[in-house]
């Protein structure tokens, strides 16, 4: 057995303090495989960024212990053991397309040969080479959201930690997206957290969804999408969606988050219950 | 080609809008009431006796004559040429000490929240003090300074009365500039674990462009304006502000005279501005700003 990717344990996150104080997190416990595809799933305030921040180290625990790759968070960070992608894409605007691609690899020091063979394979994954030279602002959303995957697998990291990437596109491009991330995720087999408030994404996308709740945020359940008769996240295909075992590990997430306790109480909620989702 | 266009067209409305200014001038004169126009004991619109409001071609030809009437005086142009060269000058060295000063200001500040909370409210308190009333002391504590064989002169003065003004704009613009970069940007440069200096390369600076590119123009016209009014405080000879006063003493005698070094004030005035528009030029990638095409 390896190393996990990610490893948390009885972490909490408190904001503030006194009166005013926040429990963002309480008793959190999760653990990531390497290469497994592992979502967050929960309603605003439940404590997901606030997580998936903690394990990339861009926000310290308040107590717990959080471990990427067996190091502690802050040395996996410097070590560069992940690669992050937002809900903005956040590229520099005055930078090329390819510009963007390279940036991590030249503020690391990368070599000028192999900068340019790597980005011209990023381009190659995330099928943008012929818009190499073009900036950002010539781009669609969808467009540049590939671009800050690409930016984000630039020094093939085993890990990836992604923030509610496809949430500001709109639902034709996000499902496109989402083929694009299973093709890419099986292509460089990392381990991946994924921070959502979809339900279909999540459960097209993982392994395991992870459900939350707020206040305090904590874990209240976790499906095995696996377990409902998907294929291993990288074996499967567009077809995924319209299988049986997705709508019932779809209903299995909508239980959890309308209030269900434990991850047996599989898909008997009426279809109706989830409408409001979307 | 509709690009050609565009700029052929703010060509045609540049000229366009100077010769109204003079059309309008020369009209007045021609057709406005002698002692001008009162409103009670109040003058709302000036005399059009040709003391008051020589002709526009009359100011314009007497860049042509010599300066006075002694044998060897050079030609009005000429003169008010070199007096704008010199007077560009100091602005040019005051506009390079303010940058430079505004610059680090506005890197202290944006490094140590403390230091802004200390620094910026006498950044904006040292605009509040007339610049006459620091001419003076400026000289005064600047002859006091002698660096080995290097002697403190009036010019000296007068750069820094011009930086006093620049560097202000520039100060408050780039503490702007440098903080604007978006949260995820933020995020993304402590993900690549890269320190303050580095990230100040890759990111705060280039999207500091945008606002210090206006700041750096209104810095250009504010060091001119120092240098001339300093030139004029300080008594130093040589450049335009003193050329203001002189001129003004002919003015009963010669009442186009006096306009000539105005008209150089503006030609300096539009040189600084021309040039930081070639500096925003060579700056345009970093001007791009957004995710989406206008």
């Amino acid at each position: 057995m390896t190393e996990p990717a990610i490893s948390v344990t009885g972490v909490d996150r408190v904001f503030g303090k006194g009166r005013k104080q926040v429990v963002a997190l309480t008793d959190v416990d999760l653990t990531v495989a390497d290469g497994e595809f592992v979502a967050l799933i929960g309603p605003s305030g439940c404590g997901k960024s606030t997580l998936l921040r903690l394990v990339a180290d861009l926000d310290t625990a308040t107590s717990g212990e959080i471990k990427v790759f067996g190091k502690g968070a802050r040395q996996a960070r410097l070590d560069q053991d992940y690669g992050i992608a937002f809900q903005q894409a956040g590229l520099l605007p005055w930078r090329t397309v390819a510009g963007n691609i390279e940036l991590p690899l030249k503020i690391h020091g990368a070599a000028p040969a192999l900068r340019k063979a790597r980005v011209a394979e990023l381009l190659e994954l995330v099928g943008l080479t012929d818009f190499a030279k073009n900036h950002p602002d010539q781009l669609s959303g969808g467009m540049q959201q590939r671009v800050a995957i690409a930016r984000a697998l630039a020094e093939s990291p085993r890990l990836l930690l992604m923030d509610e990437p496809f949430g500001a596109l709109d639902e034709i491009t996000r499902e496109r997206m989402q083929n694009e991330l299973v093709r890419i995720c099986a292509e460089t087999g990392a381990a991946v957290l994924f921070v959502t408030h979809s339900i279909p994404e999540a459960v097209f996308l993982s392994d395991r969804v992870v459900v939350m709740s707020p206040r305090p945020g904590r874990i209240t359940g976790i499906v095995d999408v696996r377990a409902d008769g998907l294929a291993d996240h990288h074996d499967r295909t567009e077809r995924a969606r319209d299988q049986e075992g997705f709508f019932r590990a779809v209903a299995e997430v909508r239980a959890l988050l309308h209030g269900g306790a434990s991850t047996s109480s599989a898909g008997v909620e009426p279809a109706g219950v989830g409408v409001e989702e979307r | 080609m509709a690009q050609l266009w565009n700029r052929f067209r703010a060509v045609v409305f540049g000229v366009l809008g100077v010769a109204a200014v003079v059309a309008t001038w020369d009209v007045y004169k021609a057709f406005g009431p002698e002692q001008g126009v009162l409103v009670g004991d109040t003058r709302v619109l000036p005399r059009t006796t040709d003391l008051a409001m020589p002709h526009s071609w009359e100011m314009l030809q007497r860049f042509g004559e010599p300066v006075t009437g002694l044998p060897d005086a050079p030609d009005a142009i000429r003169a008010v040429f070199d007096a704008s060269m010199f007077s560009l000058g100091l602005a040019a060295r005051g506009w390079l000490i303010g940058v430079v000063v505004g610059m680090l200001l506005a890197l202290l500040m944006s490094r140590l929240r403390i230091v802004e909370s200390a620094l910026l409210p006498w950044v904006i308190l040292s605009q509040t003090v007339p610049l006459i009333a620091i001419a003076p002391l400026v000289r005064r504590w600047g002859s006091e300074i002698q660096i080995g064989s290097y002697v403190w002169s009036s010019e000296d003065s007068v750069a820094v009365i011009a930086a006093y003004l620049a560097f202000f704009p520039v100060a408050v613009g780039a503490l702007r500039g440098l903080k604007s970069p978006d949260k995820t940007h933020l995020d993304l440069m402590r993900a690549y674990g890269v320190g303050w200096w580095r990230s100040l390369i890759t990111l705060r600076l280039p999207s500091s462009v945008p606002y210090l590119l206006p700041a750096l123009r209104l810095a250009a016209a504010s060091a001119v304006i120092g240098a001339v009014v300093a030139e004029v405080s300080i008594g130093l000879k040589g450049g335009l502000g003193r050329m203001v006063i002189d001129y003004a003493v002919a003015a009963s005698g010669d009442p186009a005279k006096p306009w000539a070094p105005i008209f150089g004030a503006v030609a300096v005035g539009l040189a600084a501005a021309g040039a930081i528009g070639l500096l925003g030029l060579a700056l345009r990638p970093f001007r791009l700003t957004g995710v989406s095409t206008q």
